[in-house]
């Protein structure tokens, strides 16, 4: 649906040159929200636009839509619907106006019913003839949304689209997206917010210049951490790790113990559903008092940051 | 041609909530018909002496003043040289429109989503030239008009009102003013499509009038003759430059440096 080849762009800027995106493979499939993550300067912006057909491609190679970039780019703009970093609206002009305008400019058939449905869906059709530029942050996110979606593109292109909101407006522009899902269409989602990564995409890319990681979320963690299950004990004994340590296919076993004489036992694992009963089973024959059994799930921020430290693409740091 | 249609409606809707870029448009032609019509006025009030007929010397040399008693040549002579102020006109109003109306949008940051959709960069700027060069020639012949009606009770005798409405000044207003329109408009594209700062590029673009300004003093000092062969002749070297001016404003306005460069 989306696919990269050796992408680079690179920046003349004051006689030096700036690689904004140096050597990007990515595959993005049809249908799936792919959240695109990575720190300020890391040419999230760049590559977005280059894949909207707004800029040229230095070296490599890009399609959207089975269709190449550098080639046929007003068939490529007509299929992609794209949320840029600021809002860019005609601020004189109700925000009917706007969006009637850009129906025009894709040619969308019914003008009208277009305009009119994502005016309502976007909460803004009680609003539909004030002017653009006296709305809030997030209805002008909400406005330009809609303006993104009009005449409904296979390929949606979302540059950081909840940054810059209160959380409230940005909540309803994350549920909004969280909608569009499942409609079939294709989201690419730049964005800071990792919680948010983590709620809307089915994949994501940690990217700086060039692809450091893609993966669910899931399988990063896993990838990352390996599969851990955490025992709390109400008495902490150290016969009681030592016996954890002693089953097969227990990788390494960590003890926390607490002030009040109870314990954790954090143990890294391969498959917690088959081997977790015979870890009770073990710990209560020690005489263990088990208290509760979790996964240990890392945040996205833990992995995010991990790559960021450990999987740096070598030579290209961030501005 | 939808296309370019939207890219006007969305121009004038803008330009009429833009009170800056309104009150030129409507103010400036206003302001400029009253200097010929008030030069009318007073020329034909005032006694003319044969020293005041002296100085007009070589401007009295034009066949369409011979005949004329001294009140009418001067009056004749001095109102249609203000006429070159209605070819100043035409410049002054669509500069000011273009110039705002892409360094406007890169201001507002409403060209990145503007130029994201399946629009070519031909049918932006003529959408955009021809949003901006209209309200520049219909201003232009509503002031001529003005001036005509003030002239009609000015003019000391149908001679001279005559001269207002000979072939050279229909010539230049139907054929040059349209063709200045063009040439500004294309000027204050390329100007505003290499700079971020709207009054630089109105500035700028400004400058065009200074080929005008030569053959306005000209005109006055009698170097130049104002007959329709100069006005014809205008009109050609004007057509040539908007061809050319046209073809760099396409060249030249391109796309990735206009919405990545930096301020
Ligand atoms: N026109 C340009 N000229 C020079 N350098 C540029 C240009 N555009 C982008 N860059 C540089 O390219 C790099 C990537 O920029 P980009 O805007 O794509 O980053 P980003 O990932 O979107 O960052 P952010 O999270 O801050 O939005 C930055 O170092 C930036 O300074
Ligand atoms: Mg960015």
């Amino acid at each position: 649906m989306i696919r990269t080849e050796r992408l680079c762009k690179y920046f003349q800027s004051n006689g030096s040159e700036v690689r904004a995106v140096d050597g990007l493979d990515l595959e993005v499939r049809e249908g799936e929200v792919f959240g695109f993550l990575g720190p300020n300067g890391a040419g999230k912006t760049t590559t977005v636009r280059i894949l909207a057909c707004l800029i040229g491609i230095t070296k490599g190679r890009a399609w959207v839509n089975n269709l190449e970039v550098g080639q046929v780019d007003l068939k490529i703009r007509a299929q992609v619907g794209i949320l840029t970093e600021s809002p860019g609206l005609y601020e004189r002009l109700s925000a009917r106006r706007n969006l009637e305008i850009f129906a025009n400019l894709y040619d969308v058939g019914d003008v009208p019913g277009q305009v009119e449905k994502y005016l309502r869906l976007l909460g803004l059709w009680e609003r539909r003839d004030a002017e653009a530029g006296a709305f809030s942050k997030g209805m002008k996110q909400k406005l330009s949304v809609a303006r993104a979606l009009l005449h409904e593109p296979p390929v949606l292109f979302l540059d950081e689209p909840t940054s810059a909101l209160d959380p409230e407006a940005a909540k309803t522009v994350r549920d909004f997206i969280e909608t569009l899902r499942g409609q079939g269409r294709t989201i690419f989602l730049c964005t800071h917010n990792l919680d948010e990564a983590e709620r809307l995409c089915d994949r994501i890319a940690v990217f700086r210049q060039k692809l450091i990681a893609v993966d669910t979320p899931e399988a990063l963690r896993r990838q990352l951490f390996g599969r851990q299950t955490v025992v709390h004990l109400a008495r902490h004994d150290e016969r009681f790790a030592a016996a954890v340590r002693g089953l097969t296919d227990v990788k390494h076993v960590d003890v926390v113990t607490s002030d009040d004489g109870g314990g954790k036992l954090v143990i890294s694992l391969n498959d917690p559903a088959a081997q977790n009963p015979g870890i009770v089973q073990t710990l209560v024959g020690q005489g263990a008092q088990v208290q509760f059994v979790n996964e240990l799930r890392h945040s996205l921020e833990d992995v995010y940051l991990s790559l960021m430290q450990n999987g740096a693409a070598p030579g290209g740091g961030a501005q | 041609m939808k296309k370019i249609r939207t890219i006007i409606g969305k121009e004038w809707a803008d330009m009429r909530r833009n009170k800056l870029v309104f009150y030129v448009v409507v103010l400036v032609p206003l302001l400029m018909t009253a200097i010929p019509v008030v030069m009318l006025a007073i020329m034909g009030h005032v006694g003319v002496s044969q020293n005041d007929m002296n100085e007009l010397g070589r401007m009295l040399d034009n066949p369409l003043f011979v005949d004329m008693s001294p009140i009418e040549a001067m009056q004749s002579v001095m109102a249609s040289n203000m006429l070159v102020l209605f070819l100043i006109m035409p410049l002054m109003v669509p500069v000011t429109i273009a110039s705002y109306s892409i360094v406007g949008e890169k201001i507002s940051r409403s060209l990145e989503p503007l130029l994201a959709t399946p629009i070519t960069t031909t049918q932006l700027l003529l959408g955009k030239a021809f949003a901006a060069a209209a309200p520049g020639v219909v201003m232009t012949w509503l002031s001529y008009a003005v001036f005509l009606v003030f002239a009609y009770f000015f003019s000391v005798s149908t001679r001279v009102f005559g001269i207002f409405i000979d072939p050279m000044w229909l010539i230049a207003m139907f054929v040059l003013v349209p063709l200045l329109t063009v040439m500004a408009v294309a000027v204050g594209i390329i100007v505003s499509s290499r700079t971020s700062d709207p009054r630089a590029a109105e500035q700028l673009g400004s400058l065009i009038i200074l080929p005008l300004m030569v053959l306005y003093i000209g005109a006055m000092a009698g170097f130049i003759m104002l007959n329709s062969t100069t006005f014809w002749l205008s009109s050609l070297i004007t057509l040539l430059l908007d061809l050319g001016l046209g073809y760099f404003g396409v060249v030249l306005f391109q796309r990735e440096t206009i919405l990545t460069r930096w301020k």
